[in-house]
């Protein structure tokens, strides 16, 4: 028996050994679901950015293994289970969504492993939740619309109707458009979330119209976008309620909606961290190579996600392979020394980035498609509003 | 709270109301005369739905698609009961169960196969992307009146069928004593294939008429059918009548549940309670009222009569 154990223990260490030879990154998205097309844009992006770093971060090879989380916390929290405790990855990174992200959030800061969101950035995990573990390649959910809160006092919009999905995200936005926004909330809707999701938004719109508002702000991510532009248009509503959307109309959506001719997209105003229009080389050889793998523009969640595997790569190469060294580790990846596709890249103290935001509009690009593009820089450098809850000084 | 909102949503209730009958009567059908739980159901209503928008891009026409799309959909709806339901009839609900949930699996993975991940959209005729001014205050978009039109036309060429051709008889035979029917020398196989065939293609239907407004994508199915199990309860297993009355009560509540709850609940607390309270309450509402049904009448509000 004895001699067994030792045998197991003697494999199991061997095993061990083997697999230093590679960094393993687990990385949760939503594969199945309607939801499923962000995720799939998400794997389209690690997938490249692997591909443009050779396969290798540092001298390790980098294997990344895909988790489902079924757009839904319980589902999430089993794949990120799984992968900490039967595939001992030594990074999870991507959750497009906060539920998901808070509900698999203990299990990997606790197995001291490092938890890097690709998209997810719930108000909790930037302030008291927040730990030396987990860094955050995209933002935290209140300052994208902040930033929209800004751009519609800037236009003169004095009276606003809310729209967005009764999750954690969605109170999130809301929270962070009604922290800068100055003028009168006169209405808000909170809809059904999750797998069966309510997609079907018409006694809202009459409500909201009803409201004699001066404009709609929503947020609806992923398949709920495109629902909700058709019926908005359907609605009429583009003279009498202008639109003004965050993580809604993006480069998931747009090809649908263009296809399918909801020209009400076109000239629509949003808020975001990364535009595939910015000059800087690392985006354009991003964009670029993307555009041509897989036909279309990535989006925004692709460009988080193509970071995240950036950022850990440089990490990993920073260290110089030696994943055991937790403490340096972690340093090397708050210095996030690589090339960003939004530029210049760092983490502020509760190790969420601190960076600029900009106003986008969507446009024909030269070829005829619909994309985006940067029409101004609404703020700069800018420090979510939970850093200072943060405990890590 | 001014009336023309209240029209608009009444409207829009009707909508749901008509979209959920089209769902539920299939299930009804299926459940009523051929004993058979099949929660594959809403992989017909998605399956009508991308099949109609890959032929709307084909053909061009929106309203032609759907014309061709009904009878496929109602073919792969025979070829569900022949090679799926048919063996299954003398088994249990759970393996009814079992089975059409396992079918639910694969025919999402087959429409990813087919269609990839990302759903189609379906673009509507010029004339029917527009609003429709019933008064000054009261425009509501056409492609909604149509659907209450479509809606309205596939309940009243089913409550004809149904009750004035023979196999409206027939159906209506089984419902009430299966094993009678067969008895009498009826060809209780091919009534059955024809049934499952008429639900499939009212389930593809509504998913045909869904399209436009959200889109064609995988998993949609799994919106509708928990809330058309909860219409066929309240409505009575088997009950057409049952159905389209709770499909109708089912849409106007969960409607105007979301559109005046939190008014209602500002009378009474504060109005973040309120704003936080309401679409919680709201989606449960169809729950409760489910829950109410059941508690004073198990058999649903409409039972078909059977001995």
């Amino acid at each position: 028996m004895n001699k067994l154990l030792t045998a197991a223990l003697a494999a199991s260490l061997t095993a061990t050994a083997a697999y230093a030879e590679s960094v393993k990154v687990g990385f949760v998205t939503t594969l199945t679901t309607p939801a499923a097309v962000i995720g799939k844009d998400m794997e389209n992006a690690v997938n490249l950015a692997v591909e443009h770093l050779g396969g290798k971060a540092g001298p390790l090879d980098i294997e990344v293994i895909f988790g489902d989380d079924q757009f839904a916390p319980e589902a999430g929290k089993q794949a990120t289970d799984k992968l900490v405790k039967q595939d001992n990855v030594d990074f999870v990174a991507g959750y497009i969504w906060s539920h998901v992200l808070l509900a698999s959030r203990k299990s990997v800061v606790d197995a001291d492993k490092i938890l890097i969101s690709a998209n997810a950035g719930p108000s909790q995990m930037a302030g008291k939740l927040c730990d030396k573990n987990y860094f955050s390649t995209s933002w935290q959910n209140d300052q994208t619309p902040m930033a929209m809160g800004e751009v519609l006092n800037k236009a003169g919009v004095k009276s606003l109707y809310l729209m967005a999905p009764n999750y954690a995200a969605g109170k999130d936005m809301t929270a962070g458009v009604e922290r800068t926004f100055t003028g009168e909330i006169v209405g808000k809707d909170l809809t059904k979330w999750g797998a069966d999701a309510q997609l079907d938004f018409s006694a809202e719109l009459a409500k909201a119209k009803a409201s004699g508002a001066d404009g709609l702000f929503v947020f609806y991510p992923g398949a709920a976008a495109g629902a909700f532009v058709k019926q908005y248009q359907q609605a009429g509503l583009k003279d009498t309620l202008p639109l003004y959307s965050v993580f809604t109309i993006d480069g998931i959506s747009l090809p649908k909606l263009q296809q399918a001719g909801f020209t009400d997209a076109l000239g629509s105003k949003i808020t975001q961290e990364w535009d595939p229009s910015l000059d800087n080389a690392a985006n354009q050889k991003f964009v670029g190579d993307f555009k041509e793998k897989f036909g279309t523009y990535p989006s925004f969640y692709a460009a988080q996600s193509y970071d995240a595997i950036m950022l850990i790569a440089s990490a990993v190469a920073a260290v110089d392979g030696n994943l055991e060294d937790k403490d340096a580790l972690r340093a090397a990846v708050k210095a996030a020394d690589f090339e960003s596709v939004r530029g210049n890249f760092k983490f502020g103290t509760n190790n969420m980035p601190v960076q600029n935001f900009y106003l986008r509009e969507v446009v024909e690009d030269a070829d005829g498609n619909w994309t985006t593009k940067v029409v101004d820089t609404v703020y700069t450098d800018h420090v979510d509003s939970f850093a200072a809850e943060c405990s890590m000084n | 709270m001014d009336t023309s909102l209240l029209v608009i949503q009444t409207l829009n209730g009707l909508q749901l109301g008509l979209l959920l009958f089209l769902v539920a009567s299939g299930l009804t059908l299926v459940f009523g005369i051929l004993d058979f739980v099949n929660l594959a159901h809403a992989s017909l209503y998605m399956l009508g739905a991308f099949i109609c928008a890959s032929l709307t891009y084909a053909v061009g026409n929106f309203f032609l698609a759907v014309l061709i799309a009904l009878p496929v959909t109602a073919l792969l709806g025979w070829g569900v009961e022949r090679f799926v339901a048919r063996p299954l009839y003398a088994r249990d609900h759970l393996d009814h169960v079992l089975a059409t949930f396992g079918l639910i699996l694969v025919l999402d993975t087959a429409a990813h196969l087919i269609w990839g991940p990302e759903g189609i959209a379906v673009p509507l005729p010029e004339a029917f992307r527009g609003q429709i001014e019933l008064s000054e205050t009261l425009v509501i978009p056409t492609y909604r009146l149509v659907i209450i039109a479509a809606g309205l036309a596939a309940a009243g060429g089913l409550y004809w069928m149904v009750v004035h051709t023979r196999l409206g008889m027939l159906i209506r035979a089984g419902a009430s004593n299966r094993v009678m029917v067969g008895a009498l020398g009826i060809n209780i196989e091919l009534l059955f294939g024809l049934v499952f065939a008429l639900g499939a293609a009212l389930a593809g239907l509504a998913g045909m008429l869904i399209a436009p407004i959200t889109e064609a994508s995988i998993g949609m199915g799994n919106q509708v059918i928990i809330t058309a199990f909860v219409v066929i309860i309240v409505g009575g297993i088997g009950s057409m009548k049952g159905a389209f009355i709770a499909a109708l009560l089912i849409g106007l509540i969960d409607t105007l549940g979301r559109s005046f709850l939190d008014d209602i609940f500002k009378l009474v607390m504060s109005p973040d309670a309120a704003e936080n309270s309401a679409p919680a309450i709201s989606a449960m509402l169809i729950y409760i009222i489910m829950a109410c049904v059941l508690a004073l009448k198990p058999q649903g509000l409409f039972p078909p009569k059977v001995r």
